[in-house]
Parts: C-alpha cells; structure tokens; sequence
C-alpha cells in the first residue's frame, strides 16, 4: 500500500512559504550583510532592506512606518501589547475576550484582568462592553478573526463601544494573527490602537511578525537592551525574515478579499461534500456570522475527535482540533467552552483550515477521507 | 499500537514490536497534570517517548484521557483515602484506562493489538484459556497489577518484555542507542511529583481534609495520636505517636467514622480470613484452593475462596481495605486466576470495648 498524497488542512497552524518571500530572505542568509543599526555601508544596506519592509508593511496595514514594532512573532506582539500597555497604565484592569488566543488571554490573566463573554457565535458580547466593561479600562483586546474557528468581531463595533464606555480612555488592542491573511483589515482596525500580525501565518517565516502601535500610545519595552523599533523591542532585527514577511503581505495582498467572509467558495464547497456524506455534522459557527474564508470547523456527532484526527492523519489529512497543549495532546478548548459548545458535542470537534495552496482536488480527497473516517468510527462505536 | 510511556520498559517493547515485524505506532498517553515537568505524563516523558519512537521510525501519537484518568484513577484515589482505604491506583488505571478505553481506542482504530511495557506474560493454556502469568524478572513482575484483564483484551495484548529480565531490558535499550535505556524507574504514584516521604502527604492534603485521630490499644486505652487518619494503613508501624521501648505494634485497624486507629502486637495483626468485593474478572469467577498475594510484591499463601470470602490456611497479615488480593493458581503458580479489593471485615476489634483509664 502505498502512501497517498498528504493533504494539508492545517493552515491557521502554520502555512507553507511563499516563494516570493523565501526568495526575498535568501540574499541576507548568504555572505557578509551588516547588522541595521550600525553605520558602514553593508550596515547601511540592512537598514534600507528592513525600511522598504517597513514602508511595504505599513501601506499594507494602513499605517506610518514608524508605527510599526517587528517582533519574533505573534505572541511576543500580542504579550507586548497588553503588558507594554499595562505597564504605562498601572493599576487600570486590562481586558480580553474570552476567545482570545492564549498569547492574549495568559498575559491578560497574569495581569489580574477582566475575560469578556462571547455570544454563541463567538463574537464578543459588544453589549457586555457598552455595559460591564471597567470604565477605567486600560486595554481591551480583541482578536479580528478567532484563530480555531474563524469567526470575525465587528471592530469598529468593539471600538465604539469600549470608547464611549470608557470615555476614550481605553486603548483596544487586537490580534489579527488569524484574520491578516484572509482579510484586508486596514478599514476594520482604522480606530484600533494596537494590532498583532505573524508572517508565517501567510506565508512568510517563522518567527517574525509584529505589532502596529498607533502613534500617541505608550509602551513599556519587555525586552531591554540596545533600544532599536525606537526604544520598544531591543534586538538586531531579523533582517531575512522581516523582507520575506513584507514580500509575503505584499503577494497575499494583490489576492486576498477584502470583506470578511468573501472568497469562500472553496471552503463551502468542502463542508458541502462532508455533509452530504454524512449526517450528524454541525458547523461550529452559527450560520450569519461573518468567518475568514478559509475556516471548516466542523463538530462530528458521536465522534472523539482524537480518533478522527488519528485516521485522518493516517490517511495523509493534516488537521488539528485547534488546541493542543505542549505534550502535543489534544483538550477540550477554551474557545468553544466559552462560546457554549456542549462537551458532548465539542469532543467531536475538528479544524480545517485552508491556505493560499490548497485546490479543489484536495478538498474532494479530503472530504472523501473525512467520510470515510467517520463512518469508520461510528461503526467501531454504534453506541457514540 | 504501542503504549509509550518514555521509560525503558515500553521503548523496549515497541523496539521488540517493530523486530518482530508489525506495524507499529507509539502512543503515550496524557493523563495528568498540564504544566508539572515531573511525574507521570510529563512533557519530558512525552519527549522522550516521541524520540525513542522516532529512533524506531514509528509514529507517535499523544491520546488525552486527563478527564476519565481524573474520574476513574484520582478521585477513587481521594476517595479512598477519605474512607481510609489504601487504594492501589495503578491498578485502576489498567482497569479504567490502559486496558479499557485505550484498548477500545486501539480496536476502533484498526489495530490488532496493543502492546504494553509490563512484566507479565500472558499464557495460553492446553485448554485455549489465556492467562496472565508473573513475569521472567520476580524482582519486577507486575502480573499483580494486570489481574483485571479478562480474556477478550488479553487475546489483544502483548507483553513482550514480561519474557525478560529488566537487566535484558535496559541491555537492549543500551545496545540500540535508545535514550531511555538508563531511565529511572516510574515511582510509585505517578501523579504524585515531590519529595518521596511527604508527597503523598501535601497531595492529599491539598485535596482531601485530614483529620487528627486517637491512637487505641485492643483494650480501648488510649496510647498515642495522628493527625491524618487517612495517611495510615492497616500494618503499619511507625509515625503513630507511641510511646518508645515496649514491644512494636502495628495498625490493625483505622476507622475513619470514630476517628480511631487501633494497634496491637505482630501476632495481633494476623487474621484468619479476607472479606472481599470487586471481583474481577467478572468473566472468570474463581472459588476454591488459590495462593493469594496481597500487595505487588508480597509473597503469595495458599487459602480458599468460599463465596466471597478468603480463608487462609493459616492466619496472614491483615490486609488493609482497598488493597487487591490476586488469586494465583496452586497448580501453576505464575498464573493469575484473577483478583479482588479487601472490604471492611466486621466490626473494628477496638469496637465496643469499655475504654478504661479515663
């Protein structure tokens, strides 16, 4: 028996490089290149390299250039931002969803901060916000795009609301790790303070993103030392890597819709085929509710999703049931707790998620697996 | 399916797995505990599972049961100790989680079989009955922990280094370059990380209220105290506030509901008979002639099993509720016919005696 052709589902993990962008890092992997912060003329084309990325990234965000803080990732942006925030505001709470990703939500909880609810769809309550939210709020955070299952908040909505509650004093923060490479969110996050991106999520390389910091916010520093991105991240740069995350924005950004929602054909097309196969197959996010295009997150009825995971693996289906914890095994996650997913049913819950690779003929194997996997399973197990 | 639990015992068995030809997949099960980078299911272990499987070129997979290990294995474990029992976790943990629902797992996933790292051998008698059977190493064996498996999961199990010693054992992970090879022994309870000596101590009393209690002699005088009842097993000795210099005596009873611990001399702590529930397994019922051992590595003694109760041929060790009694047969003593949980027998022998002295 020989192996199939791996079918990779798994984008919101991590997405495969684009070529553009490991095309625009090779040069300053090879040979002598000097450090951005130094003054001799190698040193000098460094820095031009990383102030084009700059101005590319900044267009691309809706941004200044000077706006921007390149960080090793998401979760350093997202940890800079609510504890850079905090620190400059002491003593005022900081608030996140209850969905957030856990590079939100840990720092919020470290900080002794206030989780917000989420409706069923898991959006975040915007009327909690007009109502409950502490009037001295610091920062609020809240994701554009929630990474396991893809449902989009009204930003613009989050923000009018923490602003008139808190009289303009709360600085809104929000993660668009997930969000980024499906939507232009330059007219959505106009009003927001602070935003996380990371490059590998659309095609750049791991370990870089960064966090946009509009201008008049203060930020204390969580790594001390040379003072470069203006005294807010110290550390060389990571020239290569920040090039290749310009060029994959740059790329992504001549494809990708603008709407939230839009350019899901593809992923409808593949929870289509997964429901005629099958009965007993909801989707997580109540339909209305706006989702990145390329989010299936599908609860199978009387299934572990464990167990489905494992055959799709075996089968060459790259899934993931969103939330692992170190060891690699798989719990029942915050997200759909908080959204009010039942146990019994969220055991059963799996994420697929497409990427700027991924062709009907996989989705057509993919969802002939899917199928094939799950009758497998509910036969093993009649009772559930 | 391999169960991978990143000691030497179970690298060796998925080792011996892919040698004889199967195909194999590694996985180690999550059972407890998130962050703690000790004890059982730590990431440590994980890693070293993943690796020794990597080394194997099998693939790994981590299997979360950290709810039914939290609702089948630490709670009874709390339980008992609550009612002052002296339970016997892993034994549980084969009978909830390994043997059951990680071996359904396993069957629904269209495995033929999991192997396990225990020293046991499974034994398949002229009569076609299977059975488990004490392992080549005495010094290790574990069949006193498998006594639960009844004949469906043992058709589907392997136990290949129960046919070797753990000096074999860790001589084959050596010889291959496997990273576990000079790994340390799991301890006792793998759920319980700390200190050995006050471990079980913080554990418990992090979970369960422990209460002080009066330490009685037969006659109902009152010659020390605790201040956990539930920390003391019946037989034990040490640690219960006595007075130095006479003769030592030894727990022969502890009853949570008048918080009382009675003690007696080494001749008091022996009792004719074992009152016991639990059977297992249910499939196999076992009356008659047996040798019965009481704790993993105590030596088994001839009695007879009369309706559910054991008698001894002559009188044994008091065994403290909630420890198992397996049943060995006297005609092929490697062999476990099966086994059950120690009750409560009768009233507590300090019970209704006047106290004096007071």
């Amino acid at each position: 028996m020989s192996a199939p052709a791996p079918i990779y589902l798994d984008h919101a993990a991590t997405t495969p490089m684009r070529a553009v962008a490991r095309r625009a890092m090779l040069p300053w992997l090879s040979g002598v290149h000097g450090n951005p912060s130094g003054a001799h003329h190698q040193a000098r084309a460094a820095r031009r390299a990383l102030d084009d990325a700059r101005d590319q990234l900044a267009a691309l965000l809706g941004c200044g250039p000077g706006d921007l803080v390149f960080t090793a990732g998401g979760t350093e942006a997202d940890n800079l931002a609510v504890s850079g925030v905090a620190a400059v505001r002491a003593g005022r709470p900081v608030v996140c969803s209850a969905v957030e990703h856990h590079a939100v939500l840990e720092p919020v909880l470290h900080l002794g901060g206030v989780v917000a609810p989420v409706e069923r769809s898991g959006q975040v309550d915007v009327a909690w916000l007009e109502r409950e939210l502490p009037a001295d709020a610091a920062l609020v955070s809240v994701m554009a795009a929630n990474n396991e299952v893809g449902v989009c908040n009204d930003l613009p909505a989050v923000v009018e609301a923490v602003q008139r509650r808190t009289a303009g004093r709360a600085v809104v923060h929000t993660d668009a790790v997930a969000a980024f490479p499906w939507i232009d969110v330059r007219e959505q996050v106009a009003d927001v303070g602070l935003l996380s991106i990371s490059a590998h999520k659309f095609g750049g390389p791991q370990g870089v993103g960064l966090l946009m910091v509009r201008p008049g916010i203060e930020l204390r520093a969580l790594l001390l030392g040379g003072g470069q991105e203006r005294g807010r991240r110290s550390g060389t740069q990571n020239v290569a890597g920040i090039v290749a995350m310009a060029a994959a924005a740059q790329e992504l950004a001549e494809h990708r819709p603008v709407a939230p929602g839009a350019g899901a054909a593809q992923r409808d097309r593949f929870v289509r085929m997964v429901r005629d196969g099958l009965d007993g197959v909801h989707e997580t996010v109540p339909s209305g509710a706006p989702r990145v295009a390329g989010t299936a997150h599908l609860c199978f009825e009387g299934v572990v999703s464990e167990e489905l995971l494992f055959l799709l693996d075996r089968a060459g289906v790259c899934a993931s049931a969103a939330s692992s914890c170190a060891s690699g095994a798989i719990q029942l996650s915050h997200v759909l707790a908080a959204m009010g997913v039942s146990p019994a049913l969220g055991a059963g819950a799996v994420r697929f998620t497409l990427g700027w690779t991924t062709t009907d003929e996989e989705l057509d194997r993919a969802a002939d697996a899917v199928v094939a996997a799950v009758h497998r399973l509910r036969r093993a197990r009649p009772c559930g | 399916m391999v169960a991978m639990s990143g000691g030497v015992d179970s690298s060796v068995t998925a080792a011996l797995c892919v040698d004889a030809g199967h195909e194999v997949v590694g996985v180690t099960l999550k059972l407890w505990g998130g962050h703690a980078d000790r004890g059982c299911c730590s990431v440590a272990d994980v890693d070293d599972a993943r690796r020794v499987a990597d080394q194997l070129g099998i693939d790994h997979h981590v299997f979360n049961y950290a709810a039914e290990f939290e609702r089948h294995v630490v709670q009874p474990y709390l339980d008992a100790h609550r009612e002052a029992r002296t339970p016997n976790p892993c034994i549980e943990c084969n009978r909830h989680i390994k043997f059951s629902l990680l071996h359904e797992r396993a069957i629904a996933l269209g495995f033929d079989a999991v192997a396990t790292g225990h020293h046991a051998r499974i034994v398949r008698r002229g009569d076609g009955v299977r059975r488990v059977a004490r392992g080549v190493d005495p010094a290790k064996d574990q069949s006193y922990v498998l006594y639960m498996l009844d004949e469906v999961v043992l058709a589907t199990t392997l136990l290949p280094v129960g046919a070797m010693t753990k000096h074999d054992v860790r001589r084959i992970a050596a010889e291959r370059g496997l990273r576990t090879a000079a790994k340390a022994d799991s301890q006792d309870v793998c759920f319980i990380a700390g200190r050995p000596g006050t471990a079980r101590e913080v554990f418990l009393g992090e979970r369960i209220a422990l209460r002080p209690a009066a330490v009685l002699d037969a006659a109902g005088r009152e010659v020390g105290a605790v201040d956990a009842l539930e920390l003391v097993t019946v037989g034990q000795r040490k640690g219960l506030g006595l007075a130095g210099g006479a003769d030592p005596r030894y727990v022969l009873d502890v009853d949570p509901r008048r918080a009382v611990i009675t003690v007696g001399e080494r001749d008091a702590l022996a009792a004719p008979t074992v009152v016991l529930e639990q059977w297992a397994p249910s499939t196999r019922p076992v009356q008659g002639g047996v040798l019965a051992q009481c704790s993993a590595h105590g030596d088994a003694h001839p009695g007879r099993l009369v309706g559910t109760t054991l008698y001894w041929d002559r009188p044994q060790r008091r065994v403290a509720p909630g420890q198992s009694v397996v049943f060995y047969d006297p005609a092929a003593p490697d062999e476990v016919l099966g086994g059950a949980i120690a009750g409560r027998a009768g009233p507590s022998p300090g019970e209704g005696a006047q106290p004096t002295g007071s």
